[in-house]
C-alpha cells in the first residue's frame, strides 16, 4: 500500500518534470526560432531565401555575399564600436548610480526617503520617448546633437528607474550587522557600499544589467534623432542602410543583423554566469 | 578597559519612542548584561552605546569622556553580532586585523594580537579560511577574536549565542566568562534568555518597554524582585502567580511563589490541583498541576518523582520564601 502511494508520488513528480520541461522547451523554440532563421539565412543567396526561407544552406544555395557587402562598407566597424561604448558606458552609469541611490534609499533614514524613493521609481511606469522633443531641444541647446554622449546620458535616464526599484530592494535584505561591524572597523561609507554591499548584491546587478543593456542595443529611436550621423550610427541604424524604399538588399541585411547578435550574446554570457554564481554562493551559504 | 555612563537615554523611531530614559553605570572590568523581552529595546540601546543609531537625547560616556556624536570606530569599542557579521571576501585572519588596519597601527603589532586572540579561542588552524569554510561556533569565535583584537575599552555583545546550537551556546558562554576572567574587560552584553542572564553577568540590568526595571547581581534579582514583572522573568521555571484571594490573604493582589519553594503535603495544604503534566528532566521534576481559580502551578522537585495524571495532589507553599505584589505590580515587603 505504502509502496503504491510512493510510485505514484514519484511517478507524479516525474510527470511535472516532463511538463515543466516541456513548456520551457516549446517556449524556447518560438523565442529563437526568428533569431535561428535570421541567421541561416543570412549564408544564403538571395534567391534561395526566398525560395525556401526556412531550409538550412546547402552547398548549392551557400553564399557569403551579405557578409562581404556588410563588410565592405568599411563604416561598419565604426558603427559596431559605437554601440559598444554607448551600450556598455551606460551600462556602467546605470548600475553605478542605480546601486548607489538604492544603497542610500535603503541604508540611510531621512526625510522624504519614500517620497524620493517613489519619484525615482515612478519613472518605470512613464516611456522616456514622450519626452523625446524637449530632450532633443535640450541636446540641441547643449550642443550634444550628434555625440554619442547624447544617447549615453539618455540610456542611464531610461535605466535608472528600474535599476533603482530592483536593487532598492535587494538592498534592503542584506544584513545590518555586517555593515555595523564595518563601521565599528571604521570602514568609510563608499568602502561598506563597495566592498562589503556590492558582491552581495551581484545576482541583482547582473539582473538589471541584462534588462538594462538589450533594449539599448537595439534601440533605433533615439540614434535616428539624437545621433543619425555617419561617425555616431549606432548598429540597429546603420543597418537600415540596407534597407531601401525601393531595393533591399536582404542578404546585407540579414547578415549585420546577425552580427549584431554576437556582442549582446557575449554580454550576456559574462552576465548571466554572474547571475548562476551569486544565486548558488547564497545556496552553500 | 573602561567605564560606561548612560545619563537619561532616550530614542524614538518617528513618534514611537522606545527607549524611554534610561540612567546606568558600569563599572570598570564589570560584565553587565541587559535581559528583556524581545522587543523592548536591548539591541537599540546597545546600537547606540556603539554610535551606530543616534540618540535622541541623553549622555554616553565611555572612560569618563562624553562620547555623543563621535563615530563608532572613534568610541573605543568592539561588537560581537548575532549573526556573527563577518566579511565574506576576508580570511579570518584579515578579518580580526581590519579594524586594526584601517587605523593605521603596524603590521608587527597586528600580527602579535591576531595571533595572542587566535590562541585564545583556539583559531590557530583557521586563520587562512574564509568564513564561508566555518562551522557557526568557529564563525562566532572569530568575531569574538575580531573583537578582542581592537583592545577596546568596552565590549559590546549583541545576542551573540542566540543563533548557535544548545551544545555550543553553554560552551561559547563558558568561554566569554573565561575571556571575561583573562581580560578583565568591561562588557556590555545583550540577551533575551535569562539562564545566560544568571550564569554570566556581575549585574543585571532588566529591561521592559524601554525602561529599567530593575539592577543588580543576579542574586538581588532572584531573591529580592523590585515587581513582579521581574520576579516573573528571572528563574526556570517561572515563578507562579495566584491571585491572593485563592488564599485568603487581604494584604495583596498578587502572591508569587516559585516552582522550587512548592512541596507536597496533605496536612498543611494551601491548595490542592490535579495533576495535568510532569516533565521529568533526570536531576528534577516539574509538576504542572491544575488548580481550578488559582491557574496552572508549576511544582519543581529535586530529584526523580512519578505522579499520576490527573491525580489529586495538595500543594504548600513554604511561607518565607512567598512574595507578595500589590495592584501595580510592586513587591510589597
Ligand atoms: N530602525 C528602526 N525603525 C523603526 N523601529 C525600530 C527600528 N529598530 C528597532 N525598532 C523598534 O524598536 C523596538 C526595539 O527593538 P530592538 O532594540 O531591536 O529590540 P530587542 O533587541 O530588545 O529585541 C522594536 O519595537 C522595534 O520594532
Ligand atoms: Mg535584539
Amino acid at each position: 500500500m505504502s509502496v503504491d502511494i510512493k510510485t505514484t508520488a514519484r511517478s507524479q513528480v516525474t510527470f511535472r518534470a516532463i511538463a515543466a520541461h516541456a513548456i520551457l522547451i516549446t517556449y524556447t523554440l518560438i523565442a529563437l526560432f526568428p533569431v535561428f532563421v535570421i541567421v541561416i539565412n543570412s549564408f544564403k543567396s538571395r534567391k534561395a531565401i526566398f525560395r525556401e526561407p526556412l531550409s538550412v544552406p546547402t552547398p548549392e544555395t551557400f553564399s557569403l555575399k551579405g557578409y562581404e557587402t556588410v563588410l565592405k562598407q568599411g563604416d561598419f566597424v565604426l558603427y559596431f564600436q559605437n554601440s559598444l561604448v554607448v551600450t556598455v558606458a551606460s551600462l556602467t552609469m546605470v548600475l553605478l548610480f542605480g546601486a548607489m541611490a538604492a544603497f542610500a534609499l535603503s541604508e540611510y533614514r531621512f526625510r522624504g526617503n519614500l517620497l524620493t524613493g517613489l519619484y525615482l521609481a515612478i519613472g518605470i511606469m512613464i516611456p522616456i520617448r514622450l519626452g523625446t522633443v524637449a530632450i532633443l531641444e535640450m541636446m540641441v541647446a547643449s550642443g550634444l546633437v550628434n555625440t554619442l554622449t547624447a544617447l549615453i546620458l539618455v540610456y542611464t535616464a531610461q535605466g535608472l528607474p528600474l535599476a533603482i526599484f530592483i536593487l532598492t530592494e535587494f538592498m534592503q535584505g542584506i544584513s545590518d550587522d555586517l555593515k555595523n561591524a564595518g563601521r565599528i572597523d571604521g570602514l568609510s561609507e563608499y568602502t561598506i557600499f563597495g566592498v562589503l554591499v556590492l558582491p552581495l548584491i551581484r545576482p541583482a546587478l547582473a539582473t538589471v544589467a541584462v534588462f538594462t543593456m538589450i533594449p539599448i542595443w537595439n534601440d533605433l529611436w533615439f540614434p535616428l534623432i539624437l545621433a543619425p550621423a555617419e561617425e555616431t550610427k549606432t548598429i540597429t541604424l546603420g543597418a537600415q542602410v540596407f534597407i531601401g524604399q525601393f531595393v533591399t538588399d536582404w542578404n546585407a541585411v540579414l547578415a549585420s543583423l546577425s552580427l549584431a547578435i554576437i556582442p549582446v550574446l557575449v554580454l550576456y554570457l559574462i552576465f548571466s554566469r554572474q547571475l548562476i554564481k551569486g544565486i548558488t554562493a547564497g545556496a552553500v551559504k | 578597559m573602561g567605564s560606561l555612563s548612560l545619563k537619561n537615554i532616550r530614542k524614538s523611531f518617528g513618534n514611537v519612542e522606545v527607549i524611554k530614559g534610561i540612567d546606568l553605570d558600569v563599572k570598570e572590568g564589570e560584565l553587565v548584561i541587559f535581559v528583556g523581552p524581545s522587543g523592548c529595546g536591548k539591541s537599540t540601546l546597545l546600537r547606540i552605546i556603539a554610535g551606530l543609531e543616534t540618540e535622541t537625547s541623553g549622555t554616553i560616556e565611555i572612560d569618563g569622556n562624553t562620547v555623543n556624536g563621535q563615530s563608532p570606530s572613534m568610541r573605543g569599542i568592539s561588537m560581537v553580532f548575532q549573526t556573527y557579521a563577518l566579511y565574506p571576501h576576508l580570511t579570518v585572519r584579515d578579518n580580526m586585523s581590519l579594524g586594526l588596519k584601517q587605523a593605521k597601527r603596524p603590521k608587527d603589532l597586528i600580527k602579535k594580537r591576531v595571533d595572542f586572540a587566535s590562541a585564545m579561542l583556539s583559531l590557530d588552524d583557521y586563520l587562512e579560511r574564509r568564513p564561508a569554510e566555518l562551522s557557526g561556533g568557529q564563525r562566532q569565535r572569530v568575531a569574538i577574536g575580531r573583537a578582542i583584537v581592537r583592545q577596546p575599552k568596552l565590549f559590546l555583545f549583541d545576542e551573540p549565542l542566540s543563533n548557535l546550537d544548545a551544545a555550543l551556546r553553554v560552551n561559547t558562554r563558558l568561554e566569554i566568562a573565561s575571556l571575561h576572567r583573562q581580560l578583565s574587560a568591561t562588557m556590555v552584553y545583550v540577551t533575551h534568555d535569562q539562564t545566560e542572564a544568571m550564569t554570566l553577568a556581575d549585574r543585571i540590568v532588566v529591561l521592559n518597554n524601554g525602561v529599567i526595571e530593575q539592577v543588580g547581581t543576579p542574586m538581588e534579582l532572584y531573591n529580592k524582585p523590585k515587581n513582579k514583572f521581574v520576579a516573573g522573568f528571572i528563574g526556570s521555571p517561572q515563578m507562579n502567580f495566584i491571585p491572593a484571594s485563592c488564599l485568603e490573604m487581604s494584604d495583596a493582589e498578587t502572591v508569587g511563589i516559585r516552582p522550587e519553594n512548592i512541596t507536597f503535603d496533605g496536612a498543611k495544604a494551601d491548595l490542592t490541583g490535579k495533576v495535568s503534566h510532569i516533565e521529568q528532566l533526570g536531576g528534577d521534576t516539574n509538576i504542572y498541576a491544575d488548580c481550578g481559580e488559582a491557574g496552572l502551578i508549576c511544582i519543581r522537585l529535586f530529584g526523580q518523582h512519578e505522579a499520576e495524571v490527573d491525580s489529586t495532589i495538595s500543594l504548600h507553599f513554604d511561607r518565607d520564601k512567598m512574595f507578595k505584589f500589590d495592584k501595580d505590580g510592586n513587591t510589597i515587603n
